[in-house]
């Protein structure tokens, strides 16, 4: 049976392109065969983090409107052989997806492998609403910040009435990823505590994904943060939570980029 | 380090915090429900409209959040045939039942 899981958060920039990209290949390298689709048309992103963007031919509104066969679109990548990705256009309108199209290849996506992953845009309009319709599951993307959590909330009412589960009067399974956490500006009380976003939110937590330069090292050359350095805090953190996806039970943590004594003595000070 | 700062000390998250609950209870009530009353309204009027000839805006629908309770209170201004015909067939249905009781 396949999933299809929609990556979602109302607030723009909290790391929704990075997660998906960053599961995508996490969930691709445990030897099930995924497929990232970028939802954000007009803004696409997702082939550039996962360094694709040079081998984009065809994209979603190519397909929904029939001017382009699905396998013809898609992008197989060449350092993992299970990860595939259906890009969005850079151009063209949003409105050019519609619902009957968008649906006739979520169905074709779902036949043809394990897992999908939909990357969808900021906002809560019609580009969210489309790309979470067709969700098996979602993943929340929050940072510990007042906008982003109210957003979040929203973006959770939305799970729960705009979804063709929902609609069907079925549970949709919600996931948070709490991302950029930072663990000295927690120490020092000035970042919302985890315990206090998921009493808010109230749906479990996923993983803890904390900040690291090694997001920005990974999308500098264009591979997700779990090919490029698996050893690193973030993409540990996001192979943890894969496995969690995957129906294992892994104890919570906050990984951290490993530093000498005298390096963390120094970043103490320096915070 | 002034009286303020050691106060602060215990950092911003605290009042972040409590900030969020308060706006994220006050947009859940008013999704919620806005959401409800449409939802509501257009079902109540329907069912009304199958028997008697209403007005859409003469139909009020508020819901009232008291401290253990809430309301709905529902206000129809019914036009007066309709409101005729109203009692009219309240007798009839209860003379019907009558009769089906007797038989
Ligand atoms: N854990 C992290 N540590 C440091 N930087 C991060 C982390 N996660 C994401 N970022 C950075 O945050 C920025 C936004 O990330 P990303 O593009 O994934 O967000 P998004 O939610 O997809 O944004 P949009 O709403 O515009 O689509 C990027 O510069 C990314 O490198
Ligand atoms: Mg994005």
């Amino acid at each position: 049976m396949s999933k299809v899981l929609v990556v979602t958060s109302g607030k723009g920039g909290v790391g929704k392109t990075t997660t998906t990209a960053a599961l995508g290949a996490a969930i691709a390298q445990s030897g099930s065969s995924v497929c990232v689709v970028d939802f954000d048309v007009g803004l696409r992103n997702l082939d550039l983090v996962m360094g694709a963007e040079r081998r984009v031919v065809y994209d979603l509104i190519n397909v929904v409107n029939g001017d382009a066969k699905l396998a013809q679109a898609l992008i197989r990548d060449k350092r993992l052989d299970k990860l595939a990705l259906l890009p969005a256009s850079q151009t063209r309108d949003k409105d050019a997806l519609t619902d009957a199209g968008v649906a006739r290849v979520m169905e074709e996506l779902r036949e043809k492998f394990d897992w999908v992953i939909c990357d969808s845009p900021a906002g809560i309009e019609r580009g969210a609403t489309l790309a979470m319709r067709h969700a098996d599951m979602a993943v929340v993307v929050t940072n510990p910040e007042v906008s982003s959590v109210r957003d979040s909330d929203r973006i959770i009412g939305l799970l729960d009435s705009k979804t063709i589960k929902a609609e069907k009067g079925e549970t949709l399974e919600k996931h948070l990823i709490l991302t950029r956490y930072d663990p000295n500006r927690a120490d020092r009380g000035d970042m919302l505590k985890v315990e206090d976003v998921l009493e808010i939110l109230s749906i479990p937590l996923l993983a803890i994904i904390p900040e690291s330069e090694e997001v920005l090292r990974a999308s500098n050359v264009g591979c997700p943060v779990t090919l490029n350095n698996p050893l690193s805090a973030p993409a540990r953190a996001y192979a943890d939570a894969v496995r969690r996806l995957q129906g294992e039970a892994v104890p919570m943590s906050v990984p951290s980029d490993r530093k000498s004594f005298l390096g963390k003595f120094f970043t103490r000070r320096a915070a | 380090m002034s009286l303020l700062n050691i106060f602060s000390r215990r950092g911003s998250a605290p009042v972040a915090r409590e900030r969020l609950q308060l706006i994220i209870a006050h947009e859940r009530a008013d999704h919620g429900r806005s959401d409800l009353v449409v939802i509501l309204r257009e079902e109540i009027l329907a069912v009304i409209a199958k028997h008697v000839a209403i007005e859409p805006d003469k139909v009020q629908i508020k819901v009232e959040r008291g401290e253990g309770v809430s309301t709905l209170g529902l206000d129809i201004e019914l036009p007066l045939p309709a409101a005729a015909r109203l009692t009219a067939a309240r007798t009839e249905t209860a003379a019907k039942a009558k009769q089906a009781v007797a038989a």
